[in-house]
């Protein structure tokens, strides 16, 4: 632990400080703010209720309005720390609100109604978790619905995924044949085709197969991945042919030679495509929001838009669930890094 | 069984032709060394008959089979890789089982086999290591362990041994011997070390372009080389060559005057005239000093000496400028700059004619 601190705390400049010792602290902070900033304000806000998101100043901590069950009242009371006239601070519940005029109770004296102008009264406070914007989406909106879903789609989408760019590059770096160069560069050149451009014939083939609102219908499209080709094929090639050879003459079929010699050693680009392939179809948005109209079927992403009304966006609601669908891949990179960096190191690309 | 015989085989990259119609017939049991340059075509024959590549043209038969369109599988043959080939993600005992288990043995069988091989290679106790985990000659023994188990009818070896140091090799190549005793099996086996030819091999055949320049048990190569090519390639350190011409030729003798004054006359298998030039070939352990009058000696001077104790290598160039080596027995007492003169006997001499074939008649 010591020895920790004395690493992290080390100086160039020794006991004092050199301009390079100023400069990477204030560097590394302002990075860790940028990065790190909208995380962790993301984090809190999520606990916050809906009047304190809309409140300005906005406030760092999520707090909750103190309450309080007064006898005669079938609510609880909001608690107040309110300035009297006669210039004495008191917690008092107020009952209700009339103009600029609020109608107070004392809650050790319930009886008489006390009328305190707005601006004398602020609501007494404590730091506290408004979990019920995550319990809510869950109990009232079939989150779990939304969140299998999304479960489905990834997992389903990325083993489809794994299996036909691993056979694809497999083709592509193995075997020799005419026009091997022109089908690599047809499957790269679709790197350069956004979303956007072939939504609507795609949507067509989609309709035409009667996948709309299926989830095989999101699924389905996005398998294929120039970019897996690309990855599992250089590393593909980096598997001597030697081997290959070998389990020729070991009678190895071409099927076992791919699945028991080449599929197992392309592992470390297999992983790197899976983490890709994850994060990909878990933040899709645009995709499942065209194709899935029926809301049993909707993904977390798409379920986070219906928060957005037309009129009315439910923040709390959003920020929470927000939080939710970004633990998974937050999992998936703080357990598979090594992976990420060892195989995109591999692979030469970003 | 593991009789291989190859008729006229040819072999286009596209434009280019890396083999030339390669005729050869290996017999049973034989261990045979293909030997040559690197880019001969050595390695792609081997591969032919293996059934990795498929000939251009030619047949290839085993036992009387022809399996020129045969399916590398299902030839019989294992096939050992200069760089081992092991699958590195499995044991060195899956490595041995994967091509058993191909063919479907009972699991009895397979474990039979591997723990026999394992005792015969000394790799029993490496069955479950990772082949990263094995030294080179470790992974050397298991690549043969996993030729072994499957009990082929040949066995194709891709330069073995040229991925270890020079003091594995050697033992490796004297286990390999012994190996090919014990197993009397059919061996075809591909090196550019000609020493691990004329240790290992019962016939050598010398390749050249894609041509067969030689095939023949290794002293005879050595002793009787057909052509230039072969006398040039075979033996350690090359025979020198050094150009001349007939000066008269009758009666099957042929005088050849070569490097200034040295002349010779020695019974030839052609006729010459007068003139024609000839290529002299003399063995550097064949050389030793003589007295400067021997008419057939050959005069030079003296640029290096290695005094290697058993013997001396001596580096000389002749006055017309050909560098001459020639080991001579024992420890010679020269210095550099001496003039002196290299005899031989004349039975030792090789000569071969501007076609670059053997003309010197041999007993």
């Amino acid at each position: 632990m010591s020895q920790a601190v004395r690493f992290l705390t080390r100086r160039r400049g020794g006991d004092g400080w050199h301009w390079t010792d100023v400069f990477t602290w204030f560097w590394l902070i302002a990075g860790l703010i940028v990065m790190f900033g909208p995380a962790v304000w993301l984090g809190l806000s999520s606990f916050k209720t809906p009047a304190q998101l809309s409140e300005f100043p906005p406030t760092l901590l999520p707090y909750i309005t103190q309450q309080v069950e007064v006898e005669g009242y079938d609510e609880p009371l909001d608690l107040y720390n309110t300035t009297l006239e006669d210039g004495s601070t008191k917690l008092l519940a107020q009952v209700r609100r009339i103009g600029t005029t609020a109608q107070m109770v004392d809650p050790e004296n319930p009886g008489e109604i006390i009328r305190v102008n707005i601006r004398n009264r602020t609501p007494a406070r404590e730091i506290g978790f408004a979990t019920e914007n995550y319990l809510e989406p869950f109990e009232r909106l079939d989150f779990m619905r939304y969140l299998w879903n999304s479960v489905f789609v990834t997992v389903m989408a990325t083993i489809i995924t794994l299996l036909t760019n691993s056979m694809a590059a497999f083709a592509l770096s193995k075997y020799q044949f005419k026009g091997r160069a022109l089908v690599m560069l047809l499957i790269l050149a679709t790197l350069m085709v956004p979303l956007s451009v072939i939504l609507v014939p795609l949507y067509s083939v989609i309709s035409a197969f009667g996948l709309i609102n299926s989830l095989w219908g999101v699924i389905l499209p996005t398998v294929a991945t120039p970019t897996g080709v690309f990855l599992l094929r250089q590393y593909m090639l980096t598997i001597p042919d030697e081997l290959l050879d070998a389990a020729r003459m070991d009678k190895a079929s071409e099927w076992q030679i791919y699945w028991r010699i080449v599929l197992p050693l392309t592992a470390p680009a297999l992983a790197v495509l899976a983490i890709f392939s994850v994060v990909w179809r878990w933040n899709d948005f645009l995709w499942p929001l065209i194709v899935l109209s029926r809301q049993e079927l909707y993904t977390l992403q798409v379920g986070l838009f219906s928060f957005s009304g037309e009129l009315n966006v439910q923040w709390h609601y959003i920020l929470a669930m927000t939080v939710v669908t970004m633990i998974p891949v937050v999992i998936v990179f703080v357990f598979l890094q090594k992976f990420i960096t060892t195989g995109i190191a591999g692979a030469g690309l970003k | 069984m593991g009789r291989i015989t190859l008729e006229g085989i040819t072999k286009e990259f596209g434009a280019v032709k890396v083999l030339h119609g390669i005729d050869l017939d290996v017999a049973e049991g034989e261990l045979v060394v293909f030997v040559g340059p690197s880019g001969c075509g050595k390695s792609t024959l081997l591969r032919l008959i293996s059934g990795l590549d498929k000939p251009t043209s030619g047949t290839i038969t085993i036992d009387g089979t022809d399996v020129t369109r045969v399916n590398a599988a299902d030839r019989g043959l294992a096939m050992v890789f200069q760089s081992y080939a092991l699958y590195p993600h499995m044991s060195v005992w899956q490595n041995m089982a994967f091509g058993l288990q191909n063919e479907h043995l009972p699991k009895a069988e397979i474990a039979e086999r591997i723990e026999e091989a394992g005792r015969m290679l000394e790799i029993a106790n490496l069955m479950d290591r990772r082949p990263g985990q094995l030294s080179g000659g470790q992974r050397q023994r298991v690549a043969i362990g996993r030729s072994i188990v499957r009990e082929p009818t040949a066995f194709l070896l891709d330069e073995p041994l040229s991925n270890l140091d020079a003091e594995l090799r050697v033992s490796m190549r004297a286990e390999l011997a012994a190996l090919h005793a014990r197993l009397g099996k059919t061996m075809i086996y591909v090196t550019h070390d000609q020493i691990e030819a004329m240790t290992l091999a019962s016939r050598i055949v010398v390749l050249r372009a894609g041509k067969i320049e030689q095939v023949d048990t290794p002293l005879n190569l050595f002793n009787k080389p057909n052509n230039r090519f072969v006398a040039g390639f075979i033996g350690a350190p090359t025979m020198n060559l050094l150009p001349g011409k007939v000066a008269s030729a009758a009666n099957g003798n042929a005088t050849i005057h070569f490097v200034g004054d040295a002349h010779v006359t020695i019974p030839v298998t052609r006729s010459f005239n007068q003139g024609d030039e000839v290529t002299v070939g003399l063995r550097p352990q064949h050389m030793r000093l003589t007295d400067a009058s021997d008419e057939t000696a050959v005069h030079s001077t003296v640029d290096l000496i290695e005094a290697l104790g058993t013997e001396t290598v001596v580096h000389a160039h002749t006055p017309s400028g050909e560098t001459l080596l020639a080991v001579l027995p024992g420890q010679a007492a020269l210095s550099r700059g001496e003039p002196i003169a290299l005899g031989y006997d004349t039975s030792d001499l090789h000569a071969f004619d501007s076609s670059e074939a053997a003309v010197a008649a041999r007993a």
